[in-house]
C-alpha cells in the first residue's frame, strides 16, 4: 500500500514538476497512436461499412476473420512489422525501423481490424433502419456505406477511442519496432516497462497513472462531445 | 383511361409462407389505397412494386418509366438539419447544385417546414418528421408516390397535415399509391380502393362503389368489423 | 466530396509529421546490451559523444545475442556487446568489421541474506554454484541468450553440472531482460548471476545482496564492433567508425571511467592503445 501511495505522489509531483524529458514521452506516445488510430480509422472504417452493406462472396469469412483480428497478439504484430521494415526485409530500404513511423504503421495495423469489426456493428444496425429508404432514394451500395459512416460518426467514435485506447496501452509492437530508443522511440508503455526492468517500481507505477489519467480525460471529453451530439442531432 | 402499371401473377413466397400471392392488377386511377387488415400483404405488395423486394413470380410493367419516390410508416431521418435531408435525396437523384436548393425550400414550403430547415432533422417530433419525408419526396417531383401507412404513428393534427400534402401531391399530377387500415382516411383519400386479405387481392373497385357495397364478403365484414 | 478531402488532408499530416521529423539529425543506430543502457552508462556518454561530433546515437538494448541477430540483418550500425565468444563467432562469419575491447566490470552472484545454500563469504563461484545446486536453491536464470546467460551457462560447466540433468523446479528459466530477472529473483528470495552495474542501478532489491564476488573467472568485457559496411550496405560507415574510435580513444576511456553510481565505479576502461 505505501508503494501505491508513493506512487501517485511521484505522479503527481512529475506532472506539476512539467518534466520537459516525460512530456516530450507523452506527446511522442499520443503523436504515434493518435496517428495510427486516424490511420486506422480511415483504412477500417470503410471495410467495416462494406462489410455491414456490400453483398459479395466470402463476407461472413471476412466478418469472422476481422472479429478475431480483434484480438491480434501485438507481439506477433510488432515481430511481422520487424521483419517487414528490418534493412534484410522487403520494405528495408526505406530504412523505418526504430522510428515513430514505423511505430505507427505497426500500431495501425494493430488497431485497424478493431476498428473495422466495431464499425461493421454499428453500421449493420444502422443499415437495418435506414435500407429501405436509401435505397429507395436510389442510393447504391457505396454510396449507402457512405451515408451511413457519416451519419453514425457520432457512435463511431466509441470505435475510434476503442481503437485509439489499445493503441496508447500497448507495449508489444511499439518495444519491438521503435527499440524504445531514448528520445526517440521512448513512449509511455516502453517507459513503463524499462522502469519496472530496473527496479524502480515506484516511478514505473507513477508513469501508469499518468497513462491512465491521460486515457480516462481522452475518454470523459469524448463521452461529453457525443452527449452533446446526441442531444444535438438526435 | 389507360394504366400506369400492370401486376402479372405477382408472388412472393419466404420458406413456407406465402406472403403475395398470384396478384393479377392494372392500375390507371390518380389515388389508390390498398386496403386490408394486419399481415395481409399490404406493404409487402407496395415494396414489390416499388422494387425494394424482389418477386419470386410474376412481373411488375411500367408501360412508361416513372419517376417514384416512397414515404415510409417510420421517417428515416438523417442525422443533419431539415434542409441537408431534402437536399440529400436530391443529391442521389443527380439534381444539379443550385436547382437542389430551390427545390429543396419550395418543397419545405410546401409542407409547412420552411422556418425549421436549419433544425436537426431527428429532434423533430414524429409528425414534423413524417412532414420532412414528404418534403424529401416532394422535391424528387415524383410522378407516383408510394405511402406505407404513412399516418399510422401520428396524433390526429399531423395526421389532417399529411392527408393535406397527400391531397397536394395528387392535385400536382402524382399518382398516390398507398396503404392503410384506416377506414375514415381511406374514404377521404381514395379514387379506387383495392382490397386485400392473405396475399390476395379480392377486389379492385371504385372508392364510392366498394364503400357503398364491397362484392367481397370478406371485405363487407372488414368494413362492417373497422365500423364497430 | 468536401469532407473526403478534409480527411486525406488530415491523413496526409499524420503520415507526413513523423516521416520528416529526423531526416535532418544525424546519427547511428548501436545495437547494444541492457547491463549498458539501464546502468545508465549511455546516458552518461552519449551527450559527451554528441557535444564532441555532432553525430546522435540512438541505442537499441537488447540481450547480446538478440543484439548481435539485429546486427546481422542490418538493422544497426555498430554493436557494443559483452560475450567474447559470441562475438568472435560474429567476427568470423563476417558481420564484424573489428573487435575492440571497450571496458570490464564483473558480474555478481546476488542472493537473499537468509543464504539457504550457505555460500555467503566465499569468493569461489564454482564452489558456490555447486552448492545452490544441491542444496537445490531457487536459481533465477536469464535463459535469453545475453551475455549474462552465457556466462552463467560458462560457470555451470566449469562447476562440472549438466544443467541439463540437473534442472528441477530449483532452476528458474526465465528468458527475461536483467531487470526483469532480477525483479523475479527479489519476489522469489532467489540466487542470480548479474552484471554490477545492472545491480548497482537496480532499485527493487528487497532481501538481495552480493553473495560472491572478486573471483576471477567472474570478469565481464565488453566490446565495440562496426558492422561490415561490405554486408549491409546501408550501414553508416564514417559515422559509426567514429564511434568505435571514440569510445576506445582517451576521451572516451576518460568518460567511461567518470561515471560513478553512488561513487562507485561502474565500468573500468581497458582499450589497449
Amino acid at each position: 500500500m505505501n508503494e501505491i501511495s508513493a506512487s501517485l505522489q511521484l505522479a503527481a509531483s512529475l506532472i506539476a514538476a512539467a518534466d520537459a524529458k516525460l512530456y516530450g514521452i507523452v506527446a511522442l506516445s499520443l503523436r504515434v497512436s493518435l496517428s495510427a488510430t486516424v490511420i486506422a480509422c480511415v483504412v477500417g472504417m470503410p471495410i467495416g461499412a462494406w462489410l455491414a452493406v456490400g453483398r459479395f462472396a466470402g463476407r461472413r469469412v471476412l466478418i469472422v476473420l476481422f472479429n478475431g483480428m480483434m484480438g491480434l497478439p501485438p507481439v506477433a504484430v510488432g515481430l511481422l512489422i520487424y521483419l517487414l521494415l528490418s534493412r534484410a526485409g522487403p520494405l528495408g530500404t526505406f530504412g523505418l525501423l526504430f522510428t515513430p513511423t514505423a511505430m505507427i504503421i505497426a500500431q495501425s495495423v494493430l488497431v485497424a481490424p478493431i476498428v473495422a469489426a466495431l464499425t461493421r456493428q454499428v453500421i449493420a444496425d444502422a443499415w437495418l433502419e435506414y435500407r429501405e429508404q436509401l435505397r429507395s432514394l436510389g442510393a447504391s451500395r457505396p454510396r449507402a456505406a457512405a451515408t451511413l459512416l457519416w451519419d453514425g460518426r457520432f457512435s463511431l467514435s466509441t470505435a475510434a477511442l476503442a481503437g485509439f485506447g489499445r493503441a496508447i496501452a500497448e507495449v508489444g509492437t511499439v518495444m519491438i519496432v521503435g527499440g524504445n530508443i531514448d528520445g526517440v522511440t521512448r513512449v509511455m508503455t516502453t517507459t513503463i516497462a524499462l522502469e519496472t526492468s530496473k527496479g524502480d517500481l515506484p516511478l514505473a507505477l507513477a508513469l501508469g497513472v499518468i497513462l491512465i489519467s491521460l486515457v480516462l480525460a481522452i475518454n470523459a471529453v469524448a463521452y461529453l462531445l457525443r452527449g452533446w451530439a446526441a442531444r444535438r442531432w438526435g | 383511361m389507360s394504366s400506369y402499371l400492370q401486376l402479372s401473377g405477382l408472388d412472393l413466397v419466404e420458406g413456407e409462407n406465402a406472403i403475395v400471392r398470384d396478384v393479377t392488377l392494372e392500375l390507371a386511377a390518380r389515388r389508390t389505397l390498398i386496403l386490408g387488415p394486419n399481415g395481409a400483404g399490404k406493404s409487402t405488395l407496395l415494396r414489390l412494386i416499388h422494387g425494394l423486394l424482389r418477386p419470386t413470380g410474376g412481373t411488375v410493367r411500367w408501360p412508361q418509366p416513372l419517376r417514384q419516390a416512397m414515404v415510409f410508416q417510420r421517417p428515416v431521418m438523417l442525422r443533419t438539419t431539415v434542409f441537408k435531408n431534402v437536399i440529400y435525396g436530391l443529391k442521389l437523384a443527380g439534381v444539379k447544385d443550385g436547382e437542389r436548393e430551390r427545390r429543396a425550400a419550395a418543397a419545405l414550403e410546401r409542407v409547412g417546414l420552411a422556418h425549421l430547415g436549419a433544425r436537426p432533422a431527428r429532434v423533430l417530433s414524429g409528425g414534423e418528421q413524417q412532414r420532412v419525408a414528404l418534403a424529401r419526396a416532394w422535391a424528387l417531383e415524383p410522378q407516383v408516390l408510394f405511402l406505407d401507412e404513412p399516418t399510422a404513428s401520428l396524433d390526429p393534427a399531423s395526421n389532417r397535415e399529411v392527408e393535406r400534402i397527400i391531397g397536394e401531391f395528387a392535385a400536382a399530377g402524382t399518382r398516390i399509391l398507398m396503404t392503410t387500415h384506416n377506414l375514415g382516411q381511406a374514404r377521404r383519400l381514395a379514387d379506387e380502393i383495392i382490397y386485400i386479405d392473405d396475399g390476395r387481392v379480392l377486389e379492385q373497385a371504385p372508392a364510392a362503389a366498394f364503400f357503398q357495397q364491397p362484392r367481397n364478403a370478406r371485405a363487407a365484414a372488414f368494413i362492417r368489423e373497422e365500423l364497430l | 466530396m468536401n469532407r473526403i478531402r478534409r480527411l486525406l488532408l488530415a491523413l496526409a499530416c499524420a503520415c507526413a509529421v513523423p516521416l520528416g521529423a529526423h531526416a535532418a539529425d544525424e546519427f547511428i543506430t548501436v545495437a547494444s546490451t541492457t547491463s549498458t543502457e539501464q546502468s545508465g552508462l549511455f546516458g552518461h556518454l552519449l551527450p559527451a559523444f554528441e557535444q564532441q561530433t555532432g553525430i546522435k546515437v540512438h541505442v537499441v538494448a537488447l540481450g547480446t545475442g538478440q543484439a548481435l541477430d539485429l546486427a546481422r540483418r542490418g538493422d544497426a550500425d555498430v554493436v557494443f556487446v559483452h560475450d567474447p565468444a559470441a562475438e568472435a563467432k560474429f567476427l568470423n562469419e563476417g558481420w564484424g568489421v573489428k573487435r575492440f575491447e571497450v571496458m570490464y566490470n564483473d558480474f555478481v552472484l546476488i542472493g537473499p541474506k537468509a543464504d539457504p545454500a550457505k555460500i555467503v563469504g566465499g569468493q569461489d563461484i564454482v564452489t558456490a554454484l555447486q552448492k545452490i545446486e544441491s542444496a537445490k536453491a531457487p536459481f533465477v536464470s536469464r535463459g535469453d541468450r545475453s551475455g549474462t546467460n552465457a556466462a552463467e551457462l560458462r560457470l555451470w560447466k566449469i562447476a562440472g553440472i549438466d544443467l541439463d540433468k540437473a534442472k528441477g523446479p530449483w532452476y528458474r528459466d526465465t528468458g527475461s531482460g536483467m531487470g526483469p530477472a532480477l525483479n523475479t529473483a527479489a519476489s522469489m528470495d532467489a540466487y542470480i548471476l548479474a552484471d554490477r552495474g545492472t545491480w548497482l542501478a537496480f532499485k527493487n532489491r528487497q532481501n538481495l545482496e552480493i553473495l560472491v564476488q572478486g573471483d576471477k573467472r567472474l570478469f565481464n568485457q565488453y566490446g565495440v564492433m562496426l558492422v561490415n559496411p561490405a554486408k549491409h550496405p546501408s550501414v553508416k560507415k564514417e559515422l559509426g567508425q567514429k564511434f568505435v574510435d571514440w569510445v576506445v580513444s582517451p576521451a572516451g576511456q576518460q568518460a567511461i571511467a567518470a561515471y560513478k553510481v553512488g561513487g562507485e565505479q561502474l565500468f573500468f576502461p581497458n582499450a589497449k592503445p
